[in-house]
């Protein structure tokens, strides 16, 4: 995989921060809440890099946390109260996950409507079920409930790394194939960057839009497993709060752009570890909790801003040296320069 | 003719490796209308983008009424009176006319509230639209107004801001034959009211007929200026390039087969009412001609499944072919060279070879995965064949002109398998030699037994190429004209619905 320019910049910024908060801190790397921080960075790195295929494709997913909410009532519904067994359970939740995303990217790319509005009501339809499914109340598994192999799986460790954390490496590893080796991952990021180009290539674009959804909704799905395996207990009006919101947060400081067509999932992990390491730092750093969102917002405010001026100084130092003066912004120069 | 008001001396400009402009001297007077010719790259934009304070000279002097301006400045370009009227028009779609035409500049009312009197608005408006011979209100919305209409909007603007200089960048590349015929007029208007005219074409017909002088550049240099009889294209050419060009046509190597695509009352939804009925044969190159809006584009979207046919038959080597999407199109050979390469041909921001690799990726790939090896090797196999000019395969597609763009975009047809090539305006905005290699290559392909479809609404073009042209008219087809009766003439007549096209 080529490491760009970015990835690596977000990559000493995480050894920065992480040096930093070690110093004040030693905490910060007891294997105990290494072990935490890399469980978190699992379980938010699932459904982040599920949110980048749909940005990659030029659209956005706001649905996230609801669907977190939602599959995890009906998966711990399932389990517990059905007692449909636990494999078929995982099945049905990431089929009901895939299915989410079939609808919306048929209302997008078939039905013309716009991605944003699609999935904002995504989002209040999930969470409006959610909470009346399970009556408002905590759903959670009874006491003595017990399934050892799924809770291994999910939330058990390998030599102190969590489970979380070695399915969110697996997946990383399947989706950046997808994305950057197969001719899929290339029609995704020629439907983001130019969908009539695409269209005019012979690409069936609806098909590759309603893909990324299913995609994102699938490994969404999947996401909200571990998640209700972690949590045990899911209040369906609060779970998963703001999670699209992380998702998005982490996919855009990884390099996605909402615009469509660039992103990829090594700067998505990056984004993810960071801000995941950011919120470790509130904690362990003795920040008021209630600050937590103002300190990730302003973390990514700060590197996008300084990501844009960095771009800008290198393409003003790539055009002085293909002119040699402070040409202005102008294609027609450049095309009359390669004509001559 | 009067002395200049404007003149330039030994205007140089250097780029560090490359001399874009080598003392260029020019000047203009009042009511004078200039020809600026030249090959892409020989200057004009620059020389221009000088005029205008956009780019400071390296060496030369400019001086305006006499005195010397040094450091010449966009604001005081346009202080001095000289305006722009682009080649990509810049107006706001969704604001009227008028607003366009006082955008920055709007009357106010109600004091300090600052609202925009948009009575004021289109009453001064109007008698600029007027002067123009505009026939459209100035309260119609931008986006409701025809490409030249536009055109007339950026003029009317020019000349609200006092222009004495107005400078069109191919101004026409874009137009009809007959609003090019209208533009013309305007020019000469123009003229008449004392205003100057820069007129920057690769269509030489139009500077012979509306040029006082002509100014011809090559490689930053000025070879020539023709004055009164000299005005002549195959000159003007002669100096561009340095030699006399061919005649354009390139006669088949053999007599064209069995029809290849046929279009069988073809009904697009663009004018549903009206039938097609056209066959391209093999080897041939069928020139499609008419007016913009006349249906054209559209015909070729609905070919090529971008747009269902709303009834008829697409028949290829005489068997019906259902094409409900333009990839049943590419799997049956039928490719689409589009009009607008930047939007519709290219991904930009993509490397070029992803672009030629684009269409037929499959073909790249093993078991789903894309092997890049094989890609290279078919896309350096383009470049070659193509002869497209990069520093690399890999540089983003973007960065090239507009002639290696329209060979990218062809590469990507090439690469596989045509049977069919629909090119929508091929070589519009692209360079006389880049435009030639696109002819060859369009008579080598026919030679191969591609039948070529080509719509244009360059007469050049449409005469030089075509082995035999239908001629569209609102919908459906006016007519068919064979090599030896193709004219000027004969397919206006047909373009505009006069049927009579042996009447002349």
């Amino acid at each position: 995989m080529k490491i760009h320019r970015k990835d690596l910049g977000l990559l000493v910024l995480i050894l920065v921060v992480g040096a930093v908060v070690a110093f004040i801190n030693p905490r910060f790397l007891s294997p105990v809440n290494l072990s935490n921080t890399s469980n978190l960075i699992g379980l938010f790195g699932l459904f982040a890099l599920a949110q980048a295929f749909v940005i990659i494709s030029g659209g956005i997913e706001l649905s996230v946390g609801s669907i977190i909410a939602l599959l995890g009532v009906i998966f711990v519904d399932l389990i517990a109260s059905t007692g449909v067994p636990w494999a078929a359970a995982v099945v049905i939740v990431i089929a009901l996950g895939c299915l989410m995303g079939l609808v919306h990217g048929f209302l997008i790319a078939k039905v013309g409507l716009q991605p944003f509005v699609v999935t904002l009501c995504g989002l209040l339809i999930y969470r409006g079920v959610a909470r009346y499914y399970t009556d408002d109340a905590t759903a959670g598994f009874p006491f003595g409930a017990s399934f050892p192999t799924l809770e291994w799986l999910t939330t058990g460790r390998f030599y102190g790394i969590p489970h979380s954390l070695i399915a969110f490496a697996m997946a990383t590893i399947i989706m950046g194939v997808v994305l950057h080796r197969s001719v899929f991952g290339r029609y995704l990021y020629a439907v983001g960057k130019n969908e009539e180009a695409a269209r005019y290539s012979g690409i069936c674009t609806p098909c590759i839009t309603i893909s990324a959804y299913v995609i994102c909704c699938g490994l969404t799905a999947v996401a909200a497993i571990f998640i209700a395996m972690y949590t045990r207990s899911i209040s369906p009006s609060s779970h998963g709060n703001f999670y699209e919101l992380y998702a998005i947060a982490a996919a855009v400081l990884g390099g996605c752009s909402l615009r469509g067509g660039e992103g990829s999932t090594l700067g998505v992990v990056l984004g993810t570890v960071l801000l995941q390491v950011l919120q470790n730092l509130v904690n362990l750093l003795g920040i008021p909790s209630s600050l937590n969102f103002a300190v990730m917002g302003s973390v990514i405010l700060i590197g996008v801003l300084a990501d844009q001026q960095f771009s800008r100084a290198r393409m003003l130092a790539k055009r002085k040296k293909a002119l040699g003066g402070p040409g202005l912004p102008s294609a027609a120069v450049v095309q009359e320069r390669e004509h001559a | 003719m009067r002395p200049p008001f404007l003149t330039m001396t030994g205007i140089t400009k250097r780029y560090p490796g490359i001399t874009a402009l080598d003392g260029v001297n020019f000047s203009i007077g009042p009511g004078e209308v200039i020809g600026l010719v030249g090959e892409n790259g020989a200057g004009k934009s620059t020389l221009m983008k000088i005029l205008g304070g956009v780019v400071q000279p390296s060496a030369g002097r400019i001086e305006l009424d006499g005195d010397e301006i040094v450091g010449l400045t966009v604001p005081r370009a346009m202080q001095g009176g000289i305006a722009f009227v682009h080649q990509e028009l810049n107006l706001f779609e969704n604001l009227t006319a008028a607003a366009n035409i006082f955008i920055g500049r709007e009357p106010l009312k109600a004091g300090f509230m600052k609202l925009v009197d948009n009575k004021e608005l289109s009453r001064r408006a109007r008698p600029l639209l007027d002067q123009l011979g505009a026939d459209f209100d100035a309260d119609t919305p931008v986006a409701e107004l025809s490409l030249a209409e536009m055109q007339l909007v950026e003029i009317a603007k020019a000349l609200s801001l006092g222009a004495r200089l107005v400078v069109m960048d191919e101004p026409t590349s874009s137009l009809t034959a007959s609003e090019t015929e209208r533009l013309l007029t305007i020019v000469a208007k123009l003229k008449a009211e004392g205003v100057s005219v820069v007129y920057i074409s690769h269509r030489l017909g139009e500077v012979e007929s509306c040029a006082d002088r002509v100014i011809v550049l090559r490689d930053g240099r000025r070879v020539a200026e023709l004055a009164g009889r000299e005005i002549v294209a195959g000159l003007m050419i002669r100096h561009m390039i340095g030699r006399e060009l061919r005649t354009l046509y390139r006669p088949p190597g053999a007599a064209p087969g069995d029809a290849i695509l046929e279009l069988v009352g073809i009904r697009t939804s663009h004018r549903p009412g009206q039938e097609v009925n056209l066959a391209v044969r093999r080897g041939e190159i069928l020139g499609l001609a008419g007016l913009v809006g006349s249906g054209r584009t559209e015909l070729a979207r609905t070919i090529f499944g971008l747009d269902r046919a709303q009834g008829g038959e697409v028949r290829i080597d005489g068997k019906p072919a259902r094409i409900g999407h333009s990839r049943d199109a590419v799997e049956k050979g039928i490719y689409l060279v589009p009009e607008d390469r930047k939007r519709s041909g290219l991904v930009l921001g993509f490397p070029v070879r992803d672009n030629i690799t684009l269409a037929n990726l499959g073909a790249y790939a093993k078991s789903g995965l894309v092997d890049r090896g094989s890609e290279t090797v078919e896309a350096e196999r383009q470049r070659a064949k193509l002869d497209i000019r990069l520093p690399g395969i890999s540089v983003d597609v973007g960065s090239l002109s507009g002639g290696n763009q329209q060979k990218v975009v062809l590469g990507k047809w090439l690469s596989m398998s045509p049977r069919v090539l629909i090119f929508d305006e091929p070589t519009r905005g692209i360079d006389v030699g880049a435009k030639n290699e696109i002819y060859r290559l369009m008579r080598e392909l026919s030679d191969h037994g591609v039948g070529i479809l080509m719509i244009s609404s360059d007469m050049e073009e449409i005469i030089g190429v075509s082995d035999r042209v239908a001629v569209m008219h609102e919908g459906r087809i006016a007519g068919f004209l064979e090599r030896a009766d193709l004219s000027e003439q004969a397919i206006l007549s047909l373009a505009v619905g006069r049927s009579g096209a042996h009447e002349a």
